[in-house]
């Protein structure tokens, strides 16, 4: 257990907040990639507030931690985070996804402030990853690169292309999230197309590999934190699985593969947020019970 | 001329076009720590022996994965590096098209593309190994340039001004020598401005890459033997094209052929023509390269001819366009 009962609270307070945006920024949208933004919200909460070295004042700080969401439709997730955070005007939630917006529904790092990488065609973060900390080793810089891809997305051929470099020039100050969350737009990870098991294959592929609860932020933070103190030597990358369920925090649709894109009515909208509370409300009694 | 990294006579005879890439970008990684080569499996076929001697800690090699190599330049460039990728321009532009789209020119950082045995240029290879719709594919992609150098002169000038441009470039060389064209490498390059190497008012000839040789041997041809006073324009930045050079040929000759060894779709000849439809002032017009069909195997002399894009195909297809009637005047409502 690597945070107080104080941290966690904390982080819980914000990762509710950010899943409440992100709903919201969903309904001024009209539509969005909820489920897997949900997902991976936890893991954004933690990197954004905890473990990013990163300056809102100073956006493209050569010395800064590096972000790369792969999975680059959970924007409706980032989005909320980044203008939380200062990066962008939270007014530009408001347009997200519309016309003349310069939040698309995958983020273009040359218009959205804090955005390291425009992703969206999947399959590509690993390979910016890898370059990005190969590059921090060529220019005698300490950051560390943090990139999340899905788990479906895992079919694309070019993430074990990335994971081979990685493997090979020994990127441990490359760290790979990947969001478990056994859903694709399909159907089950399982009945699309195969992963498991998945914490072999990267094992396999050299990586130092854990799976944790990737809705559990104590859990999530124990991960990185031995990931990123394996980083300081040269070795073998970190990985981290993250089991999560997709719509994460919403009762109705958590866990099912229906909710990788949604539009939401007032009454959805309405339940949905409710959802979100309770859901909180159980988070923070867990932490009540788990915290030291 | 830009840039500090100067090749002799002997140099551009005795070592092939893309080994004086090799050292070009040997040169520019001695004296700027921030430039990386990056290659896939390809480091002796692109040439990259000699910063493998002295720097090979810039030498980064992600086996065949052309795929990540352009991710993995991306990461870098936005990291500050200024990555120099080489590969063979068959894979450089089909492989790895999504990476060149999104990770480099989408995101406009400052990567370099060094596309090796361009054309039919390893024509023995066979399809799989011929670059003929390259062209058509990063002339597509906006914030790239692209550019295909005559010889190795060419060559030189070009990766000197990708070093010293910010932005994504795509240089597109042929495997092994190339025909010479220039005494050296102070003939004026410039990016987006074709190079007149003969003179002519009769009709024009804009070519690229290993074409260029070809037409200014087939104007002098011509000169000798019909008297004609052929232009030959050597069109060595695809994009952004030079349009007041075609514009110029247009109004002054009345007639333009263009060459490449690239699929006469989307390429140079494509990119001339819209110039000219946009700029309402038509030609008799011809365009050779590859018809829509995958090119033949063999030598590249032996396809250039068989294709018609070699001195003889563009003698038969100037005499072909000097019996289109075109008037001499500068009216032009009349023409059409």
């Amino acid at each position: 257990m690597s945070l107080t009962k104080q941290e966690w609270l904390a982080l819980e307070k914000k990762a509710h907040e950010l899943r409440k945006l992100c709903l919201q920024t969903t309904q001024w949208a009209g539509s969005g990639h909820i489920g897997g933004g949900l997902s991976v919200l936890d893991l954004l909460t933690v990197l954004y507030y905890k473990y990013l070295n990163i300056k809102v004042e100073d956006p493209q700080w050569e010395d800064r931690d590096r972000f790369i969401l792969s999975k680059g439709h959970a924007a409706i997730a980032y989005a909320p985070v980044l203008c939380d955070k200062g990066f962008n005007d939270p007014e530009m939630l408001k347009t997200f996804n519309l016309s003349g917006s310069k939040m698309g529904m995958h983020l273009d790092s040359n218009k959205v402030v804090g955005v390291d990488a425009s992703t969206g065609s999947l399959g590509h973060g690993c390979s910016i990853a890898a370059g990005t900390a190969l590059a921090a080793r060529i220019l005698g810089k300490d950051y560390l690169t943090y990139v999340v891809t899905g788990d479906g997305e895992l079919g694309e051929g070019s993430n074990w292309e990335a994971f081979m470099t990685m493997n090979h020039y020994e990127l441990s100050n490359c760290i790979v999230f990947i969001d478990r969350n056994h859903c694709m737009i399909d159907g089950p990870t399982e009945e699309v197309m195969k992963l498991e098991p998945l914490a072999d294959k990267m094992k396999a592929f050299g990586f130092n590999t854990v799976t944790v609860n990737g809705n559990h932020i104590d859990e999530l933070c124990d991960a990185i934190d031995a990931a990123i103190a394996r980083s300081k030597e040269k070795c073998a990358p970190s990985c981290i699985i993250m089991d999560t369920l997709k719509g994460a925090g919403i009762k109705d649709i958590a866990g099912d593969y229906h909710c990788h894109y949604m539009a939401l009515d007032d009454d959805t909208f309405a339940r949905y947020n409710k959802q979100l509370d309770e859901d909180y409300a159980e988070r923070v009694a867990r932490v009540e019970k788990e915290a030291k | 001329m830009a840039g500090g990294f100067v090749y002799n006579a002997i140099d551009q005879t005795e070592v092939a076009t893309a080994e004086i890439y090799g050292k070009a970008i040997a040169d520019i990684m001695q004296k700027d720590p921030r430039v990386v080569a990056i290659t896939a499996d390809l480091a002796k076929s692109t040439k990259l022996g000699d910063v493998l001697k002295t720097c090979p800690e810039r030498v980064i090699n992600v086996g065949i994965a052309e795929q990540d190599m352009f991710g993995v330049a991306a990461g870098m460039a936005r990291a500050g590096c200024i990555p120099f990728l080489s590969g063979f321009s068959a894979f450089t532009s089909m492989r790895a098209c999504d990476q060149l789209h999104t990770d480099i020119c989408y995101q406009n950082v400052n990567a370099k593309i060094i596309a090796t045995h361009s054309g039919t240029s390893f024509g023995q290879a066979g399809s799989t190994h011929h670059a003929i719709v390259d062209l058509a594919i990063t002339r597509a992609m906006p914030n790239l340039t692209v550019i295909v150098p005559a010889d190795g002169f060419e060559t030189a000038n070009a990766v000197n001004a990708a070093y010293e441009n910010v932005g994504p470039y795509y240089i597109r060389i042929n495997r092994g020598f190339d025909r010479v064209l220039y005494d050296n490498m102070d003939y004026g390059f410039e990016v987006g401005k074709a190079v007149e190497l003969h003179e002519g008012t009769d009709a024009t000839i804009i070519a690229c890459g290993s074409c260029v040789f070809q037409a200014r041997e087939a104007a002098k041809f011509l000169e000798n033997a019909d008297g004609l006073k052929v232009r030959v324009l050597n069109m060595h930045t695809i994009k952004p094209i030079d349009k007041d050079a075609i514009v110029k040929a247009v109004m002054d000759t009345r007639r333009i052929i263009t060459v490449e060894d690239h699929s006469t779709i989307g390429g140079l000849g494509s990119a001339v023509a819209e110039v000219m439809a946009q700029a309402g002032k038509g030609c008799a017009f011809k365009m050779l390269g590859h018809p829509d069909k995958f090119a033949p195997i063999g030598l590249q002399e032996d396809i250039m001819s068989e294709v018609g894009i070699d001195s003889n195909g563009i003698i038969a297809a100037v005499r072909e366009l000097m019996k289109m009637d075109f008037e001499e005047d500068d009216n032009w409502d009349d023409e059409f």
